[in-house]
């Protein structure tokens, strides 16, 4: 009986277990290579600063991907919504409600992909591109160029709360953590988890079955929307500044996390836990790559030969089935 | 008084008048064959009492009332449950969830009662006939054949307490033992006293499990008779004329 629950298990989560086994022989080889590194914590303390950033976006992401769609946007949403944040935060306003704010304008960005996609029909690759580019040249045109520098909000409660450290394990990594299992839960046991599964296996059936595709879709945009403020406002606080670029360059890392998780491209089926190691595998290369000796100018290339090498691996996990 | 009446239901797709003027009622337990051509209009009827699309005009009644908001919801509370053409299955998925799509057990929050899904999926996967042991609730629509599957789709609208099965083409791409199956699920629903609205390319087929032929022609009703009054070759060479202009529709 538990064997076969086991097995069960096993079957169900097979693209996850693929990501792991993946991870754990990157780790291994990292071990290997550097172990007075990779078996003291430090350098895992310094990994999980910025990994929940990773995480964070990679969870919502899985949701739009299994849906059919794709966001592009997502990048600049962080930056926008941390510029928000910081304005507000710098000209007096508590930081809590400024963070409220900020999830305004993430779900207010989210809402507007959404709408962009399902009313009006647009291409979510085109649109999310566009607003990609428009909502960073917004920051461009209102920032100049300029920073803002937060160092007064960096003590507050507020702060100890989102990014500080319980002796020196950064708090956030335990927010992301909890931020997969409630994703977990919305993707496997949650209607709308359902619903987005179905509506990316065949949007016409789900629609056929009384699912509401056009609201369920933006939905998933609002909620990545959210998390990417989220993200924005993690990230200004880590650096105690905001930065105009806040948010550049994790749209590839985050993509590439969610497919290196397990999640195919076709839409339908989706792998939350698989997720979670993509980012980590994701996050711990340039660490990884760098802290084996080799100069940052090798990470672009790790990064690439892990993304094709774990597909491969899961082209090869999923056997002759289509998934 | 006929469980379901529909009275001058007309649809246009652009310029094209899909329906034009269709009546058509359904009695309890009795299965009616909708036949015609490609083109005739049947699925753009059936589409408007599954309530895909909304009339252009008519009207449709529900035990002599007439319902005026006419919606995928509302047909499916009023007991008009449709197996599409193209099944409305999401392959990659479960059968379990096939079977609730749309319609899950819900607990708390929005979350999913999935253990009373999947004890619900498994007695009727066993009920009708999918009887095989590597079938579960938690197996993939992708691995069944294209009968097995069609029973899940029949299975769903049995589920939910269907009083009229609307049948659309459900044995188009299938083998002869697979539409073997289909005809037993038809057999059972009239068995258990539901209405089904049969719609097939091929005449024997219908003429073997209907009580009543309804026959369309380019968007308009051509020919309404009982089993007693006809036979397949009847009915066959009644649309041979109608599709050479020998006979007009109404």
């Amino acid at each position: 009986m538990l064997r076969q629950r086991i097995s069960e298990i096993a079957a169900n989560n097979r693209m996850a277990l693929g990501a792991f086994g993946f991870l754990a022989l990157l780790m291994l080889a990292f071990i290997v290579l550097q172990p007075s590194l990779f078996l003291r914590p430090d350098i895992y303390m310094a990994v999980f600063v910025s990994l929940p950033i990773f995480v964070i976006m990679t969870v919502p992401l899985v949701f739009i991907i299994v849906s059919g769609e794709i966001d592009l946007s997502f990048p600049s949403v962080i930056g926008v919504s941390a510029w928000v944040f910081a304005l507000s935060a710098r000209s007096g306003v508590p930081p809590f409600f400024a963070f409220l704010l900020a999830l305004f304008v993430g779900a207010a960005a989210g809402l507007f992909n959404g709408i962009l996609i399902t009313r009006l029909r647009l291409s979510s690759l085109v649109s999310t591109l566009g607003m990609n580019f428009l909502l960073r040249g917004l920051i461009n045109i209102g920032t100049q160029g300029n920073g803002i520098s937060l160092t007064s909000v960096a003590s507050t409660t507020f702060a100890q709360v989102l990014v500080g450290k319980i002796d020196r394990f950064p708090i956030q990594m335990m927010w992301a953590v909890a931020f997969t299992v409630f994703g977990w839960l919305l993707f496997n046991k949650h209607s709308f988890g359902m619903h987005i599964r179905c509506i990316g296996d065949n949007t016409d059936s789900s629609r056929e079955m009384g699912i509401k595709v056009e609201r369920t879709k933006t939905a998933a945009y609002v909620f990545i929307g959210l998390c990417s403020a989220v993200a924005g406002v993690w990230s200004t606080l880590i650096n105690q500044t905001f930065y105009p670029t806040t948010g550049d360059g994790y749209l590839l890392q985050v993509l590439a996390a969610v497919f290196v998780g397990g999640t195919p491209t076709w839409g339908g089926i989706g792998t939350i836990a698989g997720a979670f190691i993509g980012a980590c595998t994701i996050g711990t290369i340039e660490t990884g790559v760098v802290a084996v000796g080799l100069t940052g100018f090798f990470t672009q290339f790790f990064y690439g030969l892990i993304i094709v090498l774990s597909l491969a691996g899961h082209r090869f996990n999923r056997g002759k089935s289509k998934f | 008084m006929p469980f379901l009446e529909c009275k001058n239901l007309s649809k246009m797709f652009g310029n094209v008048a899909a329906v034009s003027g269709v009546d058509i009622q359904v009695s309890k337990g009795e299965i009616v064959g909708l036949l015609g051509d490609n083109g005739a209009g049947k699925s753009t009827l059936i589409g408007m009492i599954a309530g895909i699309y909304r009339p252009d005009s008519g009207k449709i009644l529900i035990n002599g009332h007439e319902v005026e908001k006419w919606d995928v919801p509302t047909a499916r509370a009023m007991g008009i449950e449709t197996v599409f053409q193209d099944r409305a299955l999401v392959e990659q998925q479960s059968i379990s969830t096939n079977i609730f799509m749309g319609r899950e057990i819900r607990g708390t929050l929005g979350f999913v009662n999935l253990k009373r899904q999947k004890g619900e999926s498994e007695k009727l996967i066993r009920d009708i006939g999918l009887t095989s042991r590597l079938i579960a609730p938690g197996t993939s629509v992708l691995t069944l054949s294209g009968g097995e599957r069609q029973g899940v789709s029949i299975a769903r609208a049995l589920y939910f307490k269907a009083e009229i099965v609307i049948m659309d083409e459900p044995t188009t791409a299938l083998s002869l033992t697979e539409s073997e199956k289909v005809f037993d699920f038809i057999r059972r629903i009239k068995q258990e006293g539901l209405s089904c609205i049969f719609i097939s390319h091929n005449i024997y087929h219908s003429y073997d499990v209907s009580d009543r032929f309804v026959v369309m022609d380019r968007g308009k009703l051509a020919y309404t008779c009982s089993k007693e009054e006809t036979t397949a070759e009847l009915l066959i060479k009644h649309m041979q004329r109608l599709a050479k202009g020998e006979v007009a529709a109404q």
